[in-house]
Parts: C-alpha cells; structure tokens; sequence
C-alpha cells in the first residue's frame, strides 16, 4: 500500500515541477560531499538553472573566498566557462590552482553591469558553455528571472557571483531573487599547527536558501594537494568560540 | 605651379625648419636652402594615395569614411569609438598606427565635417597636441578663435578677407550674413553654415576596389525597424551567395543605409573567423538595426564585405564529437561591447605576478605555465595598495596590519617567497626585491602582502608593505 502512495508523490513532484516552469529537469552537479549533497534536492546543484553567491556582509575578502567557491564550482562543469565581470582583477594562476585551467575560461569585460547581464543571458542561451559567472552587485527580481529562465532551457549552470562595493550594498542581498540556491562564504580560521604557518584553508560556507530545501550551514577546508572541498573534522583545538564548539560533525541545520 | 610661377606646395617639419612655407616661389627657396632638391608636385598621385589611406581607414575604424583632399581623411565615428577603447584612445591609436607608417599626422574630433577639418589642421599640434576632442554642442564656441583659412575657401578669399580686417571665424560668423554673402559670394555662407551644423555635410563613403557588395533601392522611403530588419535579411542572403561564388566568408560586414536627406547611418559587425551563415550575420546586424537613426526615410541599403577572406572547409569526423562551436558567441559579444573585451588569460613567464597573465584573443589557444607549488591568490589588485604594518625586520610577517584605516591582528603567516626584479626589462629593477607573505588574519581571510625591499639593503626597495590579493 506504501509504495503506490510514494509513486503517486513522485509523480505528483515531477507535475508540481512542471507547473512551476522548470520545463527540463537537466540534472545535477553534486559536490561530491555527502553531507552538502543530501541537502540538496536532486543530490547537487541543479544543471540550468540560477545559482547566488555571496560573501560575507562587510570587506572585500570574503568576496574572495566566494569567487574561489563559484570557480571550484566552474571547475566541476564540463565544457568551457564564461566569466562575465565589470572590474578585471581576477588572478588566473588563483584560478588554475582552484582547478579551473585557462583554457576552460572566457572572459567577457563588460562596462556595467546591465552589460554583464545581457551578455551572460546570450551565454546562457548559446548552451554550448559548462558555466557562466556573472559578477553584479545589483541583482533584481526581473534580471534574475531573466537569467533563470536563459538558464532553464540549456544545461549551462548559471552562477551570480555578488560583489559588495560598499556595506550598504550588502542589505540588498536580502531581497528576493529568482536563484535556486543562495550561498554566503565566509573564509574561516585554519587549523592552528604545531609550528608557525597558516594550516589548511577552511570556509563557512551557508546556504542561506534554497528551493525545494532547507537552509543549512557547513564547515569546509581544501582538499590537501588538490583542488575541491571536503568537510571539515571536528577538532579538538578549535576556538574557543561557544556556538562552534557546540556544533558536531562541523555542520547543523540552521534553525 | 601657380599660373607660370613654380611654388612650393607641400613643407614638412625640416622644410619648416629651414624657412620653407607653403604657396613660396620656388627661387625664393632655392635662395634659402643651398642644393634643395626639388619634386614635381603629382596631385593626382597624391589623391589615390590618400584613397587608399581612406581604404585603409574604412577597414580598420568605420564604416563611413572619405578623403578630404588634400590632406586629410574624414572619418564619422558614430558608434565606433567604444569599440576602439573611447574617443583619446581611438585617435591616440590612429596617430600611432599611422606614424609607423611614415605619416605624421594630428586629429580631431567634432560634431560637424568643418569644424573637425578645422581643427585637426589649426587647433592641434604636431607632436605637442596632436589630438583635439570637442564635446557634443561644442563645436561653434571651438571654432571662434581660428583662423579664417580653416573655413575651407579658396585662398584668394582668404586673403580678401584678411584686407578688410577678418582674421578669426569668429568675428565672421558675428557678422550680419546678408552683407557678407552679397560681397564674397555664396561659398563662404555654406562654410559657415557647415561648421556650425547649421547645415548639413553628408560623407560620401571612399569605395574599396574589389569587394563584394549588394543594394537594395526602394521607391518609397522606409524606416519600420522590422522592416529593416526583413531586408537585411534578404541582403545578407544575396551577400553570402556572391560570398559562396568567390568561396569567401566574411570578416567584416558594412550596412549603409542611405537616408533622404543624404546622410548615411552605416552599422558594422565584425567575426572573429570568415563567416557565411546567413542566419548569423543577419542576427550580427539585427543587433545594431536599433542605433539606426532612420530620419525622414531610408530610401537605399548597400551591405558590403569590406573584410573578407577565404572559407576553407574542413573535414569533420563523424566518430569524434565536436566541440561547441563558441566562434558565435564571441561575435556576438565582442559586436556588443568590442572585440578586445572578450579575452582568454595566459601564462607568460614572468616571476612577478602582475606580469604573469596576458590577454589573449577569445578563439586561441592559450597555455597554463604558472608555478603550483606556491599559493596564488584568486583575486589581485591591479595596483598593490598600502598598508600600515608592525613587523619585525629583516624576515617576519607583519604581525598587525592596518588596510584602508582597518587594524587588522595577523595570526599566523608563510613566507617568504622572494620574487626579484626584471633587471633585463627595467633599468631600475636591477636590484629590486619583493618578498611576499601569505597570512591569516583573526577574522580568518588570507591576503597576500608583501614587503618592497629585501629588509636589509635599501637599495632593494623602500621596505613599504603593499596589499597585492586576497586569497580565500
């Protein structure tokens, strides 16, 4: 009698998604992490459809730290990737070390970001391209339906990476878009060692949104040698902080 | 030749030098400069010359572009100029291009034909101010001061005018008209007129030999975008048959349309390889059919090849899977916001790190050589910025760090990695020293900084610190 009833559901779910305009469901890019994977529906990152990156509120680093994660997410696509961007200070020997070599990387400098837009929607219809990273800092309702729906009808991952010029803008990141998912990286304290130097690279990478899902947290570092993400291990040297040292496993579901 | 009398009619820099001035007799000169060697002028020769420079023109900054003997080209650089990286950059690049052809040239731009004329030949300098931009509405006021000699009038008009006291443009466009036309006859009103855009001056485009080319006429005037946009269509098919039968594909694509009033609206699209779709040069050009000003009418549209080049077909295997073709892309974008904008970055070797990457063309292959071994960081300053360090000399890593009037604690750092100068590409690099720290800071971000100088010679740097990326 139970399985019926969860066919049923199934079925129910893939008309609902219908509905709901996704015409395609074109698959996922997992990250290859199971913890993150589970959270996701469909085990991974949606192929063709609008993903929103961000950095923490305050300073220009953290933007960093969310440009290192939209590349290693480049990176894991197949085919070339478009970076769409208005100031040109991407470093691409950062970018090679992340895993995304330059042969994979189309540069597109447009003059403002209305031009960003219009040219990762042409990206994104093309359909030939693995990824497209667009850098806005302004990012409405409209223009990410837009690039949504550019996305919808390709396999293309389409990845809005925001940039905060100031503080102020940073409040914008609260407004609605029409992106799948919605991530905030914050670069963490490394793994203190037993002699002077910086340990392995860890990340607070949260999940602020995202559609058919809940919002989570993770706590992640660079893999060693190579390029991608693994989880974080509980230490026993952590900061003092409360909050982390109460978390287990290095990740919980946001309340 | 003036009447029987041999003048000179062309003086260069060195010419100047010795004395020499244009419209002088030719044994005046010879009484100035001992064994001066003499040409016969050959205007005729001179004149295909400066065809063949507006060719040249043509194909390399805009579509609409005519001699203007006997010196000169005019160019109308409606929506050509962010293309080019902006106006300075665009006449900046001319000049250079074309003294590495021999020529030494000065340039102006203005709203009307007159006023740019006038100004490249009396507002700009050879090599001091070579180049003079005028901002939108502000040609007349430019013009005030010039000489009377810049209007474009016989000479001998000039030199009535100067008899009876006119020197400035100015003070003849003060003048009331009546008396002034009435006494020097119609000429000299329509130059006026021109200058100031008080009357129309349209350029009729220099022709290139031997390209291939298709027009359409109408009978009534049209000006609907869509129906603009259905006979660039139908031109683009007629174009790429004539491009089918000589086995070309186009590489540069020109659309003029010919208004009623004269005036030609010219739209160009440019392919990074030789093209003969139809359906993507028509998309190419309905792209751009918005910035058409239609006016009062369209009543002719000519679509020419001015680029072109041979269409070599390749084989294509039908076991291996082709990659995406993105040569179509990038002719779309780089038609939007200009060809250089849309690049790959490569590796060049070089140590230091703002060298390292250079920009290659978007079709190309481009190689990845940077060092693995040393952390780079994902974003770098185009100009290392400042920072207020505590740090111990001569091989510590700051251990406080104020950026942008923001104290920041380091608590753990690695380096260094020193990186030395280019002594064989700058004289003064021969001693300098960079040595670069990663460090974490307590809020947990990673940036790269480093010191400019050794720590012990100061001969190696001024021991500054500089903020040069962030790292994630």
């Amino acid at each position: 009698m139970a399985k019926p009833a969860f066919e049923n559901l199934e079925a129910l779910r893939r008309h609902v998604q219908l509905l709901e305009g996704s015409r395609r469901v074109a698959g996922v890019l997992p990250f290859g992490i199971e913890r993150i994977d589970a959270r996701l529906p469909g085990g991974g990152l949606t192929l063709g459809a609008l993903h929103e990156v961000a950095g923490r509120d305050q300073g220009v680093i953290d933007g960093a730290a969310a440009a290192l994660f939209v590349a290693g997410i480049a990176a894991r696509t197949e085919g070339q990737v478009l970076w769409c961007l208005t100031q040109a200070d991407l470093f691409a020997p950062g970018l090679a070390q992340a895993g995304l070599d330059p042969q994979r990387v189309l540069c597109v400098e447009a003059g403002d970001e209305k031009s960003v837009l219009l040219c990762c929607e042409e990206a994104l219809r093309h359909g030939g391209l693995g990824a497209v990273v667009a850098e806005v800092s302004r990012l409405s309702l409209t223009a990410s339906r837009r690039l949504q729906l550019a996305a919808e009808n390709t396999r293309t991952l389409a990845l809005a990476l925001r940039r905060w010029g100031q503080v102020k803008a940073a409040a914008e990141f609260g407004l609605p878009t029409a992106a799948v998912t919605r991530w905030r990286i914050a670069s963490a304290r490394s793994h203190a060692l037993p002699v002077a130097g910086i340990g392995t690279a860890r990340w607070r990478l949260e999940l602020l949104r995202c559609k058919g899902g809940d919002a989570a947290e993770f706590d992640v570092e660079a893999r060693d040698g190579q390029a991608g993400l693994a989880l974080s291990a509980p230490l026993a040297d952590r900061p003092a902080a409360a909050t982390v040292a109460a978390r287990q496993d290095g990740f919980r579901a946001a309340s | 030749m003036d009447g029987r009398r041999r003048v000179v009619t062309a003086a260069d820099h060195a010419a100047h030098a010795a004395g020499l001035r244009v419209g002088m007799p030719l044994t005046k000169a010879q009484a100035l400069v001992e064994n001066l060697a003499v040409y016969n002028a050959d205007p005729d020769g001179d004149r295909d010359a400066l065809e063949r420079l507006a060719g040249w023109a043509l194909q390399t900054y805009s579509p609409v572009v005519a001699a203007d003997p006997p010196d000169g080209l005019i160019l109308d650089i409606t929506g050509a100029a962010h293309l080019h990286g902006g106006e300075p950059a665009l006449l900046e690049g001319m000049i250079r291009r074309l003294a590495d052809k021999g020529i030494e040239a000065c340039a102006a731009i203005a709203d009307t034909w007159g006023a740019a004329h006038a100004l490249s030949r009396f507002g700009a300098r050879f090599g001091a101010r070579p180049v003079v931009i005028i901002p939108p509405g502000n040609s007349a006021q430019a013009v005030r001061n010039l000489p009377v000699a810049a209007l474009r009038v016989p000479y001998s008009l000039v030199q009535s005018l100067s008899v009876l006291g006119f020197d400035a443009i100015g003070e003849l466009i003060a003048q009331p008209r009546a008396p002034l036309v009435h006494r020097f006859g119609r000429e000299l009103g329509r130059r006026l007129d021109q200058i100031s855009g008080h009357l129309a001056e349209p350029i009729d485009p220099v022709d290139l030999p031997d390209v291939t080319e298709v027009k359409q006429v109408f009978f009534e005037p049209i000006g609907a975008p869509e129906t603009l946009a259905r006979y660039t269509a139908k031109l683009t098919q007629q174009l790429c048959d004539a491009l089918e039968a000589r086995g070309e594909g186009a590489r540069q694509l020109d659309l003029h349309f010919i208004r009623v009033d004269g005036r030609i609206e010219a739209i160009r699209i440019g392919t990074a390889k030789p093209v003969r779709d139809t359906a993507r040069l028509t998309r190419l050009l309905c792209d751009k059919i918005e910035t058409v000003d239609p006016g009062f009418g369209i009543e002719g549209m000519r679509l020419i090849a001015t680029l072109a080049e041979p269409l070599i077909m390749t084989q294509t295997s039908s076991q291996e899977a082709a990659g995406p073709d993105l040569a179509g892309l990038v002719d779309t974008l780089s038609n939007r916001i200009g060809g250089e904008r849309v690049y790959r970055l490569s590796a060049v070797e070089s140590d230091v790190p703002e060298r390292s990457v250079r920009r290659s063309p978007a079709l190309s292959a481009v190689r990845s050589g940077w060092p693995v071994h040393w952390p780079r960081p994902v974003r770098l300053f185009r100009r290392p910025e400042p920072v207020e360090t505590l740090a111990v000399l001569p091989d510590h890593p700051p251990k406080v760090l104020t950026w942008r009037g923001v104290r920041h604690r380091v608590l753990a750092a690695d380096g260094p990695e020193r990186i030395f100068g280019e002594w064989w590409k700058h004289d003064s690099e021969t001693w300098a020293v960079r040595d670069y720290f990663r460090v974490e800071l307590d809020t947990g971000e990673r940036l790269w900084v480093f010191r400019s100088g050794d720590g012990e010679d100061g001969a190696t740097g001024s021991h500054k610190w500089f903020l040069h990326g962030m790292f994630a």
